[in-house]
C-alpha cells in the first residue's frame, strides 16, 4: 500500500471523475455527496504519505517506478520532495475546498462539472509528483483540458474569451518546452548512449553542455513556467482567466495553477541548466521581470474596479515576489520563494472564495456596488479582514513570514531588488486596504446590500481550514522551513556548488538542519 | 526480359494483394448487377467489400511474418519490392477502407447513391495504393498512382445530384491530371538519367552525377509539384477544400487519409532510393514548402464554418507536419511520419465519422453551427469528438501527440531549430480552430431545431473504436512504436 501511496493519491480523483460519469445525469444530490467525498478521500489517502516522508532527506521518496514507453525511455517515474510534499498538500487541501465550495454555486450541468474538476485535481497531482520528465509534459499539457471547461461553461460573461486565451498561452509556452525537452533528451543521447527521459539521467547532461545552450534551454523551459506563474509580460491570460471563471475555477488558478510555475522552476528549469540559471544576464533580467511585475501588479490594482479582478492582479504582484526569491539563487530566497508559494496557495484562494460569498448573493463584482457590508455581515468581515491581512504580509501571518525571508533572500544579492520588493509590500496594502474601506466599512449605500446575509455554515467551513493555515504558519513557519529546507540545499549546491563553502552554512531560517549536517561531516572528517 | 515474360508462384504472393482486390471489386460490380441490385439490400456490397479487406488483411500477415523472418522478398523482376515499409502503408489502407466501407453504408444510403460501383472503386483505388506502397520501378509506380487517382475522381463526385460534389470531382481532375502530368514529365527524366525505370539503378545513376546537377534538379522539381499536388501541400493545396467539402463524407475521410498516405510512400521512395544522394538539394525545398504548408494551413483553417473545409486545412497543416519527417530523413523523421499517419486514420476516421452522421432533416449538416449544444444530445459521442480533436491538435496523451512527438525529435537532431520553434507554435495556432470545435459541441447553446446524429451501427463501430484506438494508441504506444519504427526502416535501409 505504503510503496504505491503516491499513485494512489493521483488515482483517487480520477477515480471520483468515473464515479461521477456513472451517475445519473439529473441526481444533482448524489452527484455532489460523491464528488465532495473523493474529494475528502483525496484528502485522506495523502496520511500514509506525510507519515513515510522522511523531512532531513533532500532525495525523492516514495519512488515508483515502471517502464512505460521504453522505445523512448520515458517511464512511469514518481517521486517527491520537499517542494512536491508541500504543494500536493496544499493541492488536496484547496482542491478539495473549491469542490466544497461549489455545492450551491454551481446549479447547471452538475455532472460534468464534477467530472472535470475532479479530472483537474488528478492532473495537478500527477504534475507535482512526477520525475519523468515526458510524464511530466503529459501531465502538464493535460490538465489544461479541463480547465478550459471549467472557465468556459461556468464562467462568467467574457468566459470564452478568458478560457481559449488561457488555453492558447499555456500551450504556446509549453510547447517550446516541448522542444528544450527534447534538445536535452538527445544530448543526453549522444552522450550516454541511451535514451531516457528520467529526470536524473537528464540532470548528468549538464556537464556535458556549454553555457549558451544551457542559457536557450534555460528559457525554453523558463517560458512555459512564466506563462504560468505569470511573470510579467506573461501575464495577460491571468486577469480574463481568474476574473472570468467561476469562484471553485479561479481559486485553483489562483491557489494551485500558479504554483506549477514555480515548481517547474524548481524542480525542472533550474537543476536542467544550472548555468543557464546562474547566468548573469538571465538573473538580472529575471529580477527585472518580478519586480515589474510586483510594482506593474500592485499599480494595476489600485486601480481595479472590479473586486475579482483586483485579486487577480494582486496575484500577479504576488508571485512576483515568488520569482524574485527564486532567481536570487539563494537559500533564503529559494525557500522563501516556495513558502510564499505555499501562502499565496492559502491566502488568494481566501480572497476568491470572500468574492464568491457575496457574488452568489449579489451577481456583481463591481466595487461601487458594495459598502458597508461590515454592518450585516460581521463574521464574513472577521474572515475577510484576516485573508486579506495576510495577503498584504501583515506580522503573525502567513505572508509576513514569505515576504520576510524572500526579502532576505533578494537583499544578499542587491540591495536594490530588496527596496523595490519593499515598494510591492507598501503598494500592496494600500490597494487591499483601500479595498476593504470601499466594500466593507461606511454606510450601506446600495439598498440590494441590506439583505445579504451573512456566510453560512458551509461557507464558513470553506474558508476556515485555509484561515487557520495562515495563521499556523503565520505564527509558527518552522515545520514548512525544515521541508523545505534539504531540497533547497541540494538545488542551490547544483546552481553553485561552492556557495555554503563560500557564504558558510546557511543561517535560521533556513539551516538548522543543514548546520547540524556541517557538524557531522566535520566530525566525521576529524576521526 | 524473359522474367517479364514468366509468372512465378513468388509474384503470384508479392502481387495478392493488388489481385485481391482487383477480384473482390469486379466481383461486387457482378454481384450487384445480377443479385444485390434486385433484391434492393445495398450493405450486401459492403459486407462483400469487407470480406475483400478481410481476405487482403490476412495476405498482410502472411507478408509480415515473411519480411520478418527472412527480410524483404521482390517479384516481377523487382518492379515490386515487399518490405516492411510496405507492408505497413498497406495495413494503413486496409484499416481506413475498411473504416471508409463501415462508414459509407448509411451515408451513401442518406443520400440516395448506394451503388455497388462506389465499393469498387474504393478497392480499386486501394490496389492502386498497395502498388505505390510496394512499387520500386518507375513503370509500376505511374501506373498504380494513376489508378488510385482516376479511381477517387469518380468517387469525389459520386453525389450526381450535388452540385459541390460535380464541382469537386471535375476540380480534382483537372489539377490531378496536370500534376500527374508533371509527375510523369519527371519520371522520364529519371529514366534519361538511369536509362532504366528501376529506382534502385536510378539511385545509383543520379549519385554517379555532379552535385547541383540540371538534370537532376528538373526531375526533381517536377516530380515533387506533382507530389505536392498530391498530398495537398501549399502553394498546391487549392483542390483540397472543394475537394473535401464536396465529396461524400467517406470518401474525404478516404481521400485524407489513404490517399495521403500512399503520396507519401510514394515520396519517401522516390526521395530516399532515386533521389538519395541528391539530399542537399531536396532538404531544403521540402523544408521551405513544409513551413509554408503548416504556416497557410493552420492560419487558413482559423477562419473556416464549414466542418469538413476546416478540417481539409488542418490536413494541409499535417501534411506539413509530416513533410518535416522527410525533411529530417533520419530514423525519428520516418519512425514520425509513420507513426503520425497511423494516429491520423483514427482520429480523422473518427472526426468524419461524426461528422457523416450529422444530420438535419435528413439533409447532411456540415457546418460549425450545427455541431452547437451537441453535448446535450449524445454526450458519448461528444465526449469522442472531444478526444479527437485533442488529438489532431497534439495533446498528450492522444496518439496525434506522439507523431509530432518524432517529428520534432527527428528536426532537432538535424539542427534545424528555427523550423522547429515554428512548427511547435503552430500547435498552439491549430490548438485554436481545434478548440472551436469542441466549443461548439461543448460551449454552444443548441439552434431551435437542432441538428442530431444519426448513427447506425457502422458509425458507431467507427466512433467507439477510433476513440478507443486513439486513447490506447496514447497511452500504451510502445506496440505501435514498435511496428512503426521496424516498418520503415527497410525505406533507410
Amino acid at each position: 500500500m505504503s510503496e504505491h501511496i503516491l499513485s494512489i493519491i493521483w488515482l483517487t480523483p480520477l477515480a471520483g471523475m468515473l464515479a461521477v460519469m456513472c451517475l445519473p445525469k439529473d441526481n444533482k444530490g448524489l452527484i455532489r455527496w460523491v464528488a465532495n467525498g473523493f474529494a475528502v478521500l483525496g484528502l485522506l489517502v495523502t496520511v500514509p504519505m506525510i507519515q513515510s516522508f522522511d523531512r532531513s532527506n533532500g532525495d525523492f521518496q516514495l519512488v515508483e517506478r515502471a517502464d512505460w514507453i521504453p522505445a523512448i525511455g520515458a517511464q512511469y517515474h514518481l517521486g517527491i520532495d520537499g517542494f512536491g510534499f508541500l504543494m500536493i498538500l496544499l493541492t488536496v487541501v484547496v482542491g478539495w475546498l473549491s469542490i466544497l465550495c461549489s455545492w450551491s454555486s454551481i446549479q447547471e450541468r452538475v455532472k460534468e462539472y464534477y467530472a472535470f474538476f475532479l479530472f483537474l485535481q488528478a492532473g495537478m497531482l500527477g504534475v507535482f509528483m512526477v520525475v519523468d520528465v515526458f510524464l511530466f509534459y503529459v501531465f502538464w499539457e493535460i490538465m489544461l483540458v479541463p480547465m478550459y471547461f471549467i472557465i468556459g461553461i461556468w464562467g462568467g460573461k467574457r468566459r470564452l474569451y478568458a478560457a481559449i486565451k488561457f488555453f492558447l498561452y499555456t500551450l504556446a509556452g509549453s510547447v517550446l518546452m516541448l522542444l528544450a525537452m527534447l534538445v536535452v533528451y538527445f544530448q543526453h543521447y549522444e552522450q550516454f548512449g541511451f535514451y531516457s527521459f528520467a529526470l536524473e539521467d537528464l540532470l548528468r547532461v549538464a556537464a556535458y553542455m556549454d553555457p549558451g545552450t544551457q542559457m536557450l534551454l534555460f528559457w525554453g523551459f523558463f517560458i512555459a513556467f512564466a506563462v504560468k506563474v505569470p511573470m510579467f509580460p506573461f501575464h495577460t491570460w491571468l486577469p480574463d482567466a481568474h476574473t472570468e471563471a467561476p469562484t471553485a475555477g479561479s481559486v485553483i488558478l489562483a491557489g494551485i495553477l500558479l504554483k506549477m510555475g514555480l515548481y517547474g522552476l524548481v524542480r525542472f528549469a533550474m537543476p536542467l541548466f544550472p548555468k543557464g540559471a546562474t547566468d548573469d544576464w538571465t538573473v538580472q533580467l529575471i529580477a527585472a521581470l518580478s519586480i515589474i511585475g510586483i510594482i506593474y501588479g500592485a499599480l494595476v490594482s489600485l486601480m481595479q474596479k472590479d473586486w475579482k479582478r483586483l485579486v487577480a492582479y494582486s496575484s500577479v504582484s504576488h508571485l512576483g515576489f515568488c520569482t524574485l526569491g527564486l532567481i536570487a539563487l539563494n537559500p533564503n530566497g529559494i525557500a522563501g520563494g516556495m513558502l510564499q508559494g505555499i501562502n499565496h496557495g492559502l491566502s488568494t484562494p481566501l480572497l476568491f472564495l470572500a468574492v464568491g460569498v457575496v457574488y452568489d448573493q449579489r451577481h456583481t463584482r463591481k466595487i461601487a456596488d458594495y459598502g458597508g457590508l461590515a454592518n450585516r455581515m460581521p463574521v464574513y468581515t472577521v474572515l475577510f479582514a484576516i485573508s486579506l491581512f495576510a495577503s498584504m504580509g501583515m506580522p503573525g501571518l502567513n505572508g509576513f513570514i514569505g515576504e520576510f525571508t524572500i526579502l532576505r533572500g533578494a537583499f544578499e544579492v542587491s540591495a536594490w531588488w530588496a527596496g523595490f520588493a519593499v515598494l510591492g509590500i507598501v503598494l500592496g496594502a494600500a490597494y487591499l486596504l483601500w479595498l476593504f474601506q470601499r466594500v466593507m466599512l461606511g454606510p450601506i449605500t446600495h439598498p440590494e446590500n441590506e439583505r445579504v446575509k451573512d456566510v453560512n455554515l458551509r461557507e464558513f467551513v470553506v474558508m476556515a481550514p485555509l484561515i487557520a493555515g495562515c495563521i499556523w504558519i503565520g505564527l509558527y513557519p518552522k515545520p514548512c522551513f525544515e521541508i523545505l529546507e534539504p531540497p533547497t540545499v541540494k538545488l542551490v549546491e547544483r546552481l553553485d556548488p561552492d556557495y555554503f563553502s563560500r557564504v558558510g552554512a546557511p543561517q535560521p531560517p533556513v539551516g538548522d538542519v543543514r548546520a547540524e549536517l556541517l557538524e557531522q561531516e566535520g566530525a566525521e572528517a576529524s576521526e | 526480359m524473359m522474367d517479364a515474360l514468366t509468372f512465378t508462384a513468388n509474384d503470384f504472393h508479392v502481387l495478392k494483394p493488388a489481385i485481391l482486390l482487383c477480384l473482390f471489386g469486379c466481383g461486387i460490380l457482378l454481384l450487384d448487377a445480377f443479385f444485390v441490385r434486385r433484391i434492393g439490400k445495398g450493405w450486401y456490397n459492403a459486407v462483400t467489400a469487407l470480406m475483400g479487406e478481410t481476405a487482403v488483411a490476412v495476405v498482410l500477415w502472411q507478408h509480415w511474418t515473411d519480411v520478418s523472418s527472412g527480410g524483404e522478398f521482390s517479384g516481377l523482376g523487382g518492379s515490386v519490392v515487399v518490405d516492411g515499409f510496405g507492408v505497413f502503408f498497406n495495413g494503413i489502407f486496409v484499416l481506413s477502407a475498411a473504416l471508409a466501407i463501415i462508414l459509407s453504408a448509411r451515408y451513401m444510403e442518406a443520400e440516395g447513391e448506394h451503388r455497388g460501383e462506389y465499393y469498387s472503386l474504393l478497392l480499386f483505388a486501394q490496389a492502386g495504393m498497395s502498388l505505390l506502397a510496394t512499387g520500386a520501378d518507375l513503370v509500376v509506380l505511374f501506373v498504380a498512382l494513376e489508378t488510385m487517382a482516376i479511381s477517387f475522381y469518380v468517387l469525389v463526385g459520386f453525389l450526381r445530384s450535388s452540385k459541390r460534389s460535380n464541382e469537386a470531382a471535375m476540380k480534382y481532375l483537372i489539377l490531378g491530371a496536370f500534376s500527374s502530368g508533371l509527375l510523369a514529365y519527371g519520371l522520364s527524366v529519371l529514366y534519361g538519367i538511369g536509362g532504366s525505370t528501376k529506382l534502385d539503378a536510378i539511385g545509383e545513376a543520379v549519385a554517379a552525377r555532379p552535385p547541383g546537377d540540371w538534370a537532376t534538379i528538373l526531375a526533381l522539381i517536377t516530380v515533387s509539384v506533382g507530389l505536392f499536388f498530391k498530398i495537398a501541400a501549399v502553394p498546391f493545396h487549392m483542390w483540397a477544400p472543394d475537394v473535401y467539402e464536396g465529396a461524400p463524407t467517406p470518401v474525404t475521410a478516404y481521400v485524407s487519409v489513404a490517399s495521403k498516405a500512399a503520396s507519401f510512400a510514394l515520396m519517401i521512395r522516390l526521395f530516399l532510393s532515386a533521389f538519395g544522394s541528391a539530399a542537399d538539394t531536396w532538404m531544403p525545398l521540402l523544408a521551405g514548402i513544409a513551413l509554408v504548408t503548416m504556416t497557410i494551413g493552420n492560419l487558413a483553417a482559423v477562419t473556416q464554418s464549414n466542418l469538413k473545409r476546416l478540417l481539409a486545412y488542418s490536413s494541409v497543416a499535417h501534411s506539413g507536419y509530416i513533410l518535416l519527417g522527410l525533411v529530417a530523413a533520419n530514423e525519428a523523421g520516418l519512425q514520425g511520419v509513420a507513426v503520425y499517419i497511423l494516429a491520423y486514420v483514427f482520429m480523422t476516421f473518427g472526426a468524419f465519422a461524426l461528422i457523416a452522421a450529422l444530420r438535419r432533416d435528413g439533409e447532411a449538416a456540415e457546418e460549425m453551427d450545427d455541431l452547437n449544444g451537441l453535448v446535450e444530445r449524445a454526450p458519448g459521442y461528444t465526449i469522442l469528438m472531444a478526444i479527437f480533436m485533442l488529438s489532431l491538435a497534439g495533446i498528450p496523451p492522444l496518439a496525434g501527440f506522439y507523431g509530432k512527438y518524432f517529428i520534432f525529435l527527428a528536426i532537432l537532431q538535424q539542427g534545424y531549430y528555427v523550423l522547429a520553434v515554428f512548427a511547435a507554435l503552430y500547435v498552439a495556432v491549430a490548438a485554436y480552430y481545434y478548440f472551436r470545435v469542441i466549443r461548439a459541441c461543448w460551449i454552444a447553446r443548441s439552434a431551435d431545431k437542432p441538428a442530431t446524429l444519426d448513427t447506425g451501427l457502422g458509425a458507431r463501430v467507427v466512433l467507439v473504436g477510433s476513440g478507443v484506438l486513439t486513447v490506447v494508441i496514447g497511452l500504451m504506444p510502445q506496440r505501435f512504436l514498435d511496428v512503426a519504427g521496424e516498418s520503415v526502416l527497410a525505406a533507410l535501409r
